[in-house]
């Protein structure tokens, strides 16, 4: 994969609260331009919060988080947002666009010709499996959950972002299209080679997807590496997600 | 049952009435609606605003319309007040609607919005709103709805529409004049309720297209927009009638409105724009005040207790010259000569009760009061020289007492639901519908002359007109009164009509 050592994404010290709560505590994580990270945590952990700092929906109570070697309380957060594609776990589609204009969203909002939004849409449709004559002219509540899930990905990918956050952007589908979009995923990352932030609690899905892990646990990142490096540690965590593993692959 | 001139002036009540909808939810929407759109961008004014817009609506109409008199340039009698109060009630469900609406889209849908990259104009402009439009179009309706019966009131200070049939019909019981302000207003009500029902489920049936406004309804809109336009333009650039004069919303009033109308316009070139049946005297002092009618016809009575709020006296002649001094020294007022008779508040029986309990004055009538069930309106139940104190006089108590619209008392005594009414000595009704006259044999009630009062400086503007006034003076019998109160209450005649043969009786054309 390509993968360089300049740092794309970078959590500095970072902690974050609400109401005087703490959901994420002493965060430290340089992402490299190209990898693929796979957040992987148990549910409330803190994982899409951690992708909510990236793109500024939260803002760190303390430290720093950086896009880029800046700051992104430096960065104008319109621009910021633009260069970020965001699949988000709720999908959140505008119920009164049609699928066409949903993943079409960011293209028209950075003012693409029609005809090449059009263009981008269809090779998008394709992409994640949905024919274009079918299902571009749909609205949201036409689709099927699985259906809407990869429209939602679609729409992140739209305007070619070089950054990506996918919060659980495969949950909802059956396991043999899951397993098509997982293999188209790391297909295209090899092709386009895109910084990737991918927020999953499967720990298969991390491993086949991850070129390091983060693993979370209530609120800290406990673990952070490879595949192997994760096997290894004896964090009870990591223990314990691997366990669901094996007892998985013994039933199967 | 209708005849032409019916049917016209249904017409003109009814573009009066929607011209006054339109231009208050016009003028709401365009305040509301971003005030409801600031308040999700400012949560922190949302409870502020919300209880002001809230209490708004919960103040009575006629206060606002009486607060409205002396507030310069939105205020006065007219149009401008009954808009500005149409347009404060119909605030509330606008705001709350597009505040509710906006906040209730889902959170993952403005969060994908703002993680996408939009701006918040483009969020809210693409995405709240057009998801909020169910709601903020379901607030339009029910402000809408409001409006068309607020605008009824409208009447009072002469804002026209359609409650000028019903406040006339309700001063002289014709249930027809009711009716011909009341269907075409529910029309009104209804049609755009259709219309608004229709466009929210166009809304709702067929998603927005961002920024592709359909030509054809912008044609469409264009063209109301022209109309409606035309149609302020009418009414409010007509060439501006010289002065104003004004009256009560009752019969007696209207006749004595109409009375210095047509004195003013056969003995002198000006022109008079009636402002008849105005809500009350608290109003018709204001409007007089504030030069907003040059006079009406108060009643020495009610000036000197419900407005100088002074202690009654017995004799007439101290009550006109204390009522004359204080207005010219309080409001710049002229209270000119009494018009020749008193309208003094009566208790009034039916006959046959009369009769049978042989009772003819009031100190008579204490010891059956307790069996008999009063109907008194608000006013009197509420002043000073009204029911409580007059009640301690006689030692009166009712079986019960209930609170009626002046023009629904006669009715309520005739089909018995009450036995005694509180209402005025000069009304016609009295001999026709068989009722007696109880004697305020205590002399309770203080004397009630009726008298021109005018504002100083429009006399002084227009010298002529005062002693077209003083020509009244002294003129006007109780028979005559009651004679021409019956003749437009109970005979249905056209209230100049009845005025001019008067006139015309006394050599006064
Ligand atoms: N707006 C909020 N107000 C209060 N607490 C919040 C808010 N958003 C998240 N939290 C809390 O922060 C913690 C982390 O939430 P987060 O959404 O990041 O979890 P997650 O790891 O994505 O979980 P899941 O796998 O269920 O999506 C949770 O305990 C959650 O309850
Ligand atoms: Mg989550």
């Amino acid at each position: 994969m390509p993968q360089s050592s300049e740092i794309a994404v970078e959590f500095r010290d970072v902690s974050f609260e609400i109401d005087r709560r703490k959901i994420l505590a002493d965060l430290n994580l340089s992402i490299y331009r190209g990898e693929t990270i796979v957040l992987l945590g148990r549910s409330g952990s803190g994982k899409t919060t951690m992708l909510k700092l990236i793109n500024r929906l939260a803002i760190p109570t303390t430290g720093v988080v950086s896009i880029d070697d800046r700051s992104t309380a430096d960065w104008d957060t319109i621009k910021l947002r633009r260069r970020i594609g965001y699949a988000i776990q709720d999908i959140g589609l505008f119920p009164h666009f049609n699928v066409s204009e949903n993943i079409g969203l960011v293209p028209s909002l950075e003012r693409w010709q029609t005809s090449r939004i059009e263009a981008r849409v269809y090779e998008l449709l394709n992409l994640v499996g949905l024919e274009p004559e079918v299902f571009a002219r749909r609205y949201p509540h036409q689709l099927s959950g699985g259906q809407r899930q990869r429209v939602g990905v679609a729409r992140a990918l739209a305007a070619d972002p070089p950054i990506l956050l996918m919060d659980e952007p495969f949950g909802a589908l059956d396991p043999i299209t899951r397993l098509e979009l997982q293999r188209q995923f790391l297909y295209l990352q090899q092709q386009l080679g895109k910084t990737v932030v991918f927020v999953t609690h499967d720990i298969q899905e991390a491993f086949l997807l991850g070129t390091r892990i983060g693993l979370m646990n209530e609120g800290n990142l406990v673990v952070l590496g490879t595949k192997d490096e994760l096997l290894q540690s004896q964090h009870s965590e990591a223990r314990a997600f691997i366990a669901c593993l094996n007892a998985w692959e013994m039933g199967g | 049952m209708f005849s032409n001139e019916d049917v016209a002036e249904i017409i003109l009540r009814s573009g009066e009435h929607l011209i006054l909808v339109t231009i208050a939810m016009i003028v709401a929407i365009s305040i509301g609606i971003p005030l409801g759109i600031a308040i999700t961008r400012y949560p922190k004014l949302a409870q502020p605003i919300l209880g002001v817009a809230n209490a708004l609506q919960t103040i009575p109409s006629l206060a606002i319309f009486g607060f409205l008199i002396s507030v310069p340039f939105l205020g006065g009698i007219g149009k401008n007040p009954a808009i500005v109060a149409l347009t404060l009630y119909a605030l509330l469900p606008l705001i709350r609607n597009t505040y509710v609406g906006i906040n209730s889209v889902d959170r993952a849908i403005t969060e994908a919005g703002r993680g996408m990259g939009m701006t918040d104009w483009q969020l809210l402009t693409q995405v709240e709103i057009p998801l909020a439009s169910g709601a903020i179009l379901a607030g339009i309706r029910v402000a809408t709805a409001i409006s068309v019966g607020v605008a009824t009131i409208a009447a009072a200070i002469g804002g026209g529409g359609l409650g000028v049939f019903i406040f006339r019909g309700l001063a002289t019981i014709d249930n027809r004049l009711i009716l011909m302000g009341a269907v075409p207003a529910a029309a009104i009500a209804l049609g755009a309720d259709l219309a608004l029902g229709w466009v929210e489920q166009r809304l709702t049936e067929q998603p927005l297209r961002r920024g592709k406004l359909d030509r054809k309804y912008a044609i469409g809109g264009g063209i109301l927009a022209l109309l409606i336009a035309g149609l302020v333009g009418i009414n409010y650039f007509q060439a501006p009638p010289t002065i104003a004069i004004g009256s009560k919303n009752f019969t007696e009033q209207v006749i004595l409105g109409e009375l210095l109308a047509q004195q003013i316009e056969t003995h002198t070139n000006i022109k008079v724009d009636r402002q008849l049946n105005l809500g009350g005297a608290f109003i018709c002092h204001e409007a007089v005040k504030a030069g907003k009618i040059a006079g009406y016809v108060e009643y020495t009575g009610t000036s000197l207790i419900q407005i100088l709020k002074q202690a009654p006296i017995k004799d007439p002649q101290l009550v006109f010259d204390t009522v004359k001094q204080a207005y010219d020294r309080q409001f710049q007022l002229e209270v000119l000569s009494p018009l020749g008779f008193e309208n003094t508040f009566a208790f009034i029986i039916r006959n046959e009760d009369a009769q049978r309990l042989q009772i003819k004055t009031l100190s008579e009538a204490a010891k059956y009061t307790p069996q008999m069930r009063g109907g008194f309106g608000y006013e009197f139940l509420e002043r000073q020289d009204g029911y409580p104190a007059l009640a301690k006089t006689y030692g009166l108590k009712f079986a019960k007492i209930q609170q009626m619209e002046f023009s629904l008392m006669y009715p309520a005594i005739e089909k018995k639901s009450v036995d005694l009414i509180a209402a005025n000595s000069t009304d016609g009704l009295i001999p026709v519908l068989n009722l007696t006259i109880l004697e305020d044999d205590k002399k309770y009630f203080p004397p009630y002359q009726a008298v021109p009062i005018f504002n100083r400086a429009t006399l002084k503007k227009y010298p002529q007109i005062q002693p077209v006034i003083d020509k009244l003076a002294g003129k006007i019998s109780t028979q005559d009164i009651q004679q021409m109160n019956y003749q437009v209450d109970n005979k249905s005649r056209p209230v100049d009509r009845v005025v001019r043969e008067w006139l015309k009786s006394k050599n006064l054309t």
